[in-house]
């Protein structure tokens, strides 16, 4: 399928899958069974400006969109969704910034994450706000000096790893998520430590923590925007986000396509290879049909963020739900196909099925985000009722 | 620093055919990619510019389509290019594609070392290196492995050889030759690919180098390849007879025979 990408687009993806089929593929099991953070991975994206890619020309990047940024994620989650999330999470931590920081406040910190010099990350969940996003605890108190943040965050993507976190706390407890503000934490800040690396199911190369604040001074200049509209940055930054984790999607089930049928051209029993047996071809072409979609699907969505769209929180939440949905089946259908190959750590799929999960629960559960598709629906009613 | 390339394009597949009338490479259809060797002599100039400063010039013969290797690398660091493109260079063996090399060399002015690849994969010969050097004049070491200090004027290097490396010291300007263990070449980045895509590409042909034509190309060729073919695989199978220590004394009289022990 032919998407008519530009010419610096069609640049973006080829460098990309270049780096991940070269440098990623002969080390993604090792970083899998390790579960060893891929600094030298990262190292190679940040010399080939891979970083520079989602951030604007002014701050040291390549001015790219919603679109450049889900061809890299795609094409690196097509070897290892694991890096893939660890190089968007470091976009997802500098967007607020981008779009709420003063000039002063982007020219300190987006020409490092422009560089690859420095990673991002961006801090919401907690242990009480998961899809309960708003009911976060973690306070950011107005003192002399700056603001004061104590508090834990959990499950943070580049936690201990990243450098330039936007944390999402309290500055006003009594107004509840109205009271929320988005505030800039650099590593090394006194009072903010990390829990251990977390072990997880799949996409364990990257590094997930908690973010510890006891007593964490920051200075007043690192607020992004006004103070109590933290809670409608995040949300509208996700609606920004979410077609990267559904590029991630497209990636990660496009990689096990490209697996179970190569398994399937080499593999004979009953003296035919599997490919040429109807049941088997039939499982293949689902599977080609739901990456295609997803794909279509995600590209619109990214460029309909791309276009400056208002609300674009349905776009990006379908693309997110229905890629994620068909990673899960396809990477499970590539296991199905290798069989009892496909079972064991020798082989891709065991791991892309086990990355594939994560994706229907980040970024917004598949339910949550399914609810707010719906809450359009009936809206769209109302007004036309 | 002055460091100049020199690189080839060359065949991207193993599976070439070769033309039986004239004995050179059917080219059509096939990918051209830079000679891998050489991307070893392009990743260790752009090393050593980035660490001694000055600027790396790249130089490649070939037809005007070349100028895509050139591309690829000055997205790779190569800061200026030239294409040695002329119609009168075709069909050049190795030493009059060192004489031209040469010439543009010169042309481009002073330099204080010149890198190439140890050998191209499609010629395999590994002479234009020692002959760019015997023609400038300047001394020549192959096979380096690993640049160990360079000075303004002094170069030491660790070179292979069968068992083991030599040292070796140089006055420059020099000429080396690289192997492959000497770096590992990177990846482009995206703002080199783009720049390579917009950079000037400088072309310079017999009139520019101010060279005879007969010194150059086919004319210019002491040598040429008449036949290119396939060596016949002759094996002999003899089985030997008799008992363990019978036959054992049979294969050692063999091997003697054979001068193989």
């Amino acid at each position: 399928m032919d998407y008519f990408l530009t010419e610096q687009q069609k640049t973006i993806r080829g460098l990309s899958r270049r780096i991940a089929e070269e440098r990623i593929l002969p080390v993604r099991a090792e970083l899998d069974e390790k579960e060893e953070f891929p600094w030298g991975i990262v190292k190679e994206l940040a010399s080939a400006d891979m970083f520079r890619v989602f951030i604007p020309e002014a701050y040291d990047g390549l001015g790219g969109g919603c679109l450049e940024l889900c061809l890299v994620v795609e094409e690196l989650s097509r070897i290892c969704s694991g890096v893939a999330v660890t190089y968007a999470a470091s976009a997802l931590g500098c967007m607020t910034l981008m779009e709420y920081g003063t000039e002063e406040q982007k020219r300190k910190f987006l020409p490092d994450i422009a560089s690859g010099r420095k990673l991002g990350a961006f801090a919401i969940t907690e242990p009480t706000a998961g899809s309960d996003a708003s009911n976060i605890k973690t306070t950011a108190e107005k003192v002399e000096g700056g603001y004061l943040l104590n508090g834990t965050k959990q499950f943070i993507t580049n936690g201990g790893e990243a450098a330039i976190y936007t944390v999402i706390a309290l500055t006003d407890k009594t107004r509840g998520a109205r009271g929320a503000s988005a505030i800039i934490v650099e590593k090394d800040t006194p009072g903010f430590t990390f829990g251990k690396k977390e072990r997880k199911m799949g996409i364990r190369t990257s590094a997930t923590r908690e973010l510890v604040f006891h007593n964490c001074l920051v200075p007043e200049t690192n607020l992004l925007g006004k103070p109590g509209l933290g809670f409608i940055q995040a949300m509208r930054l996700f609606d920004r986000s979410r077609p990267g984790i559904g590029a991630q999607a497209v990636g990660l089930a496009q990689g096990a396509l490209e697996a179970a049928t190569d398994y399937a051209q080499e593999r004979v029993q009953f003296d035919q290879p599997l490919i040429t047996m109807p049941v088997v071809q039939h499982m293949l072409a689902d599977m080609a049909i739901q990456v295609e979609a997803s794909r279509a699907l995600v590209y619109a969505a990214a460029r309909y963020v791309d276009s400056g769209a208002r609300n674009v929180t349905e776009a990006s939440a379908m693309a997110k739900v229905f890629a994620s949905d068909a990673a899960m089946k396809v990477t499970v259908d590539a296991v199905q196909i290798c069989g009892g190959s496909g079972y064991m750590r020798d082989y891709p799929v065991e791991k892309m099925m086990r990355d594939a999960k994560i994706l229907q629960i980040y970024e917004g559960t598949n339910q949550i985000l399914r609810n707010a598709i719906a809450v359009n629906l009936r809206k769209r009613r109302a007004r036309t009722a | 620093m002055n460091i100049v390339v020199c690189l080839k394009q060359v065949p991207g597949s193993t599976s070439v055919k070769i033309d039986p009338r004239t004995n050179t490479l059917i080219r059509q259809g096939i990918e051209n990619i830079i000679n891998p060797f050489d991307t070893y002599a392009l990743e260790e100039g752009v090393r050593l510019k980035e660490k001694h400063g000055g600027k790396v010039t790249v130089i490649t013969m070939g037809p005007p389509q070349a100028d895509v290797a050139l591309r690829e690398a000055i997205s790779l660091g190569a800061d200026e290019a030239v294409l040695l493109s002329d119609r009168a260079f075709a069909g050049a063996d190795t030493w009059a594609t060192a004489y031209t090399l040469s010439r543009a060399v010169a042309r481009l002015g002073k330099y204080d070392i010149l890198i190439c690849g140890r050998q191209t994969i499609d010629g395999d010969t590994g002479q234009v290196g020692p002959e760019l050097a015997e023609m400038l004049g300047v001394p020549f070491v192959a096979y380096v492995s690993r640049i160990e200090e360079i000075k303004e004027n002094y170069l030491r290097v660790r070179r292979m050889v069968e068992e083991g490396h030599e040292v070796i010291e140089a006055t420059l300007p020099a000429v080396i030759t690289v192997a492959k263990e000497i770096n590992v070449p990177r990846l482009p980045s995206l703002r080199g690919i783009m720049k390579s895509k917009s950079a000037a590409i400088t072309t310079w042909g017999i009139k520019e180098l101010g060279v005879d034509q007969n010194m150059v190309g086919l004319a210019g060729s002491s040598t040429q390849v008449i036949k290119v073919f396939f060596p016949q695989r002759v094996c002999q199978a003899e089985i030997l007879t008799g008992d363990l220590a019978a036959q054992v004394d049979k294969l050692i009289d063999k091997l003697k025979g054979a001068r193989l022990i």
